[in-house]
This record gives C-alpha cells, sequence and structure tokens, in this order.
C-alpha cells in the first residue's frame, strides 16, 4: 500500500518534472499515466500491492470529484447570469458525445472479421 | 456553565483547521453513498451530485467560505493526481482486448472526443456564453486534474472547469441507462467505452457498479480520452487562432 502509493507520486512528480521542464501541453499526473504504463509494458506483469492500491484509489473515484464540485459556490454569480448556455451545453454536449462513441464503436466493431467481432463482445 | 458561547469557541477554532473540511467531505459522501445504496443504485441518486448539494448546503448555512472549506477539502481532492497515475493499471490489465480493439476504440474515441468539445464550444457560444466560460467548456468531458489544466492553457478558468466535469460527470452516469438502452447498445463494453469518453470517472464509477467490463472499459476510454483531450485540445485551439 505505502510503497504503490510512494510510486504513483513519485510518477507524478517526475510527471510534473517533465512537464515544466519541455514546457509541454499537457498536465504531469497525464506523464506520470504515461510512464507507469510504459514500466508495466516492460516489466510485463503487475504487482498485487499496486493493484490493490489502484483498486482502492479508483474504486473511489467519485469521492474525488467532490471538494471540485462544491466549487459551484463561487461561480454562483456566473452560473446564474449564464444557466441557460451552461447548462444545455453541457446536456446536449454530454448526450451526444456518449451517442457518438457508442454507435461508432459498435459500426467499426460490427465491420471487422467474424473471429474479432465475438472476441471484441466477450 | 453556558454551554452556547463555549461552542461557539470551539466552532471558531475547528473552523480554522483542515479538519472540519476534510471530515464533511468524507461524511456527506458516506451518507450519499447510503442514500444511493438504499436506492438500488437508481442513477438518479448520484452520490456525487449529493455529497455536493449536502457540502453546499452545510457550508452555506454556517456561512462558511469554500477557501476555509477546501484548506480541509484539497487532501481528497489531491488524490486526484495520483488516481490519475493510477489509471496506467485497469488500462494493463485491458491489455489484451486493447490491443484485439485497438483501431475501432480509437476512432470512436475521436469521434467521442472531439463532438464532446465541439457541441460543448459550439452552443456555449450560441446560447451567449461569455469567453471564458466557452474555454472553460471545452475540455469539461476528461478527469478533473487533466481538464483544469488543459483550461488552464488555452485560457478558461480552471475552477470553473472543474465544476462543468463535475456536472457532466453527474449527467453522463445518470443519462447512460436511458440513452443507451434507447440507442439499443448492449454489449457492456461498449456501453462502458461510451460512458468514460462522455462521463470521465465519474460515470467510470458508476460503470463499475454496473459491471466489471463495463467499468474495465470506460476506465479505458476515461483514460485514452484524458491523454487525447491534454494532447489535442491546446493544438486545435492554437490552429484556430483562438
Amino acid at each position: 500500500m505505502l510503497a504503490a502509493l510512494t510510486l504513483l507520486l513519485l510518477l507524478q512528480l517526475i510527471g510534473e518534472v517533465f512537464v515544466q521542464f519541455f514546457a509541454l501541453p499537457v498536465p504531469g499526473p497525464v506523464i506520470g499515466l504515461v510512464l507507469l504504463f510504459a514500466g508495466l509494458l516492460l516489466r510485463g506483469k503487475l504487482g498485487d500491492d499496486l493493484r490493490n492500491t489502484a483498486n482502492n484509489l479508483l474504486q473511489h473515484l467519485s469521492l474525488l470529484f467532490v471538494p471540485a464540485g462544491a466549487g459551484v459556490m463561487i461561480h454562483a454569480a456566473r452560473v446564474a447570469d449564464e444557466w441557460l448556455a451552461l447548462s444545455v451545453a453541457l446536456i446536449a454536449s454530454t448526450l451526444l458525445s456518449m451517442a457518438a462513441t457508442a454507435l461508432t464503436l459498435k459500426f467499426f466493431l460490427r465491420h471487422r472479421q467474424g473471429a474479432d467481432r465475438k472476441e471484441g463482445a466477450a | 456553565m453556558n454551554v452556547a458561547p463555549k461552542l461557539s469557541e470551539i466552532w471558531v477554532y475547528l473552523s480554522a483547521t483542515p479538519l472540519l473540511g476534510l471530515t464533511l467531505t468524507l461524511l456527506a459522501y458516506q451518507l450519499a453513498f447510503a442514500i444511493y445504496r438504499r436506492s438500488g443504485g437508481n442513477p438518479l441518486a448520484n452520490p456525487v451530485a449529493i455529497s455536493v448539494a449536502l457540502v453546499v448546503t452545510m457550508l452555506t448555512l454556517t456561512g462558511t467560505p469554500y477557501r476555509t472549506y477546501f484548506e480541509g477539502a484539497q487532501f481528497v481532492h489531491f488524490l486526484l493526481g495520483p488516481a490519475t497515475v493510477a489509471l496506467a493499471i485497469p488500462l494493463f490489465t485491458q491489455l489484451a482486448r486493447l490491443k484485439r480493439m485497438l483501431l475501432p476504440l480509437l476512432g470512436a474515441l475521436l469521434v467521442g472526443s472531439l463532438t464532446a468539445s465541439a457541441s460543448a464550444v459550439a452552443i456555449g457560444w450560441a446560447l451567449g456564453a461569455s469567453n471564458e466560460s466557452i474555454r472553460s467548456l471545452a475540455p469539461k468531458s476528461v478527469t478533473t486534474p487533466i481538464a483544469m489544466g488543459v483550461a488552464e492553457k488555452i485560457g478558461g478558468l480552471p475552477s470553473l472547469t472543474a465544476v462543468l466535469v463535475v456536472t457532466t460527470g453527474i449527467l453522463g452516469a445518470i443519462a447512460a441507462r436511458y440513452l443507451l438502452n434507447a440507442l439499443r447498445i448492449e454489449d457492456h463494453a461498449i456501453r462502458g467505452f461510451a460512458v468514460g469518453v462522455s462521463a470521465h470517472g465519474i460515470g467510470t464509477a458508476r460503470a463499475f457498479q454496473v459491471s466489471e467490463e463495463a467499468g474495465a472499459f470506460a476506465a479505458l476510454a476515461m483514460c485514452l480520452n484524458g491523454i487525447a483531450t491534454a494532447l489535442l485540445l491546446p493544438l486545435l485551439f492554437k490552429a484556430f487562432g483562438a
């Protein structure tokens, strides 16, 4: 648990340093993610400690969004002013992108050879 | 002994420590999650929506500024960073399926990701949202730390983006069942992937509660969309000279 958490933080830190040093357009944790993924690919296997820690962290992922969500308080005036544009934009774009993703993926999967299709839907 | 002044002294002391904001966040979430469980996992009883409503109500009733609350809540918020790094793990465990479905997944990701940003920006613009709001809307379909980073790069307000991200996640988690049923999408891999692209971590948390397969594909989608948005959006904004 502790070792895995240290590894995650260390990779995030390296990511942040990378981003600052090379003035990259992506946030530090994304670089950390890519580094961890590359490391796992090189090593070819995943330790139990890392798997369990990651599962614990990701299981409570929705909790981690609560502090940011409560930030709606400081934007109350803007939200009151622009509520129509913001809510229509959010609702419509969320539904559109979900539908577009699902239909595109279904279409692509259907237009592949039988073997691939069967495995893809397994 | 008079209790009221004593209590208000304690309140003054406590409200200056991070303990209160942190405890309030965890308590609100526990309660919200219990309600969600009680409802039989009804998507309308979204735990993030209920938690945020509880926290905002408490802060408003006690006259506590958001900044004070966040001094405690930042410890929870901070974990989004390592949680983002940890997304490499579902990605790795799904490696075999990922390889097999790589091109269809990438195609769907690109379509879904561009639809999310472009439609949000277009609708915001058409309905007269301010320039800052439009820029804050663009990355709203990806997980908070990535979206906030992107918002900063393209001239949006990171804290507003965070709110839009959370709202998007709640909307997606609520709408997924109804929309995907209406579209007759039965494959849990496709359902999960669509939820992950459009509603990031909150949608993914919901997908994991529906099935392991949906959850894994949602995590994969959220992760890929995070990377795609972080790489593409700043370049697109630059290319259009915006």
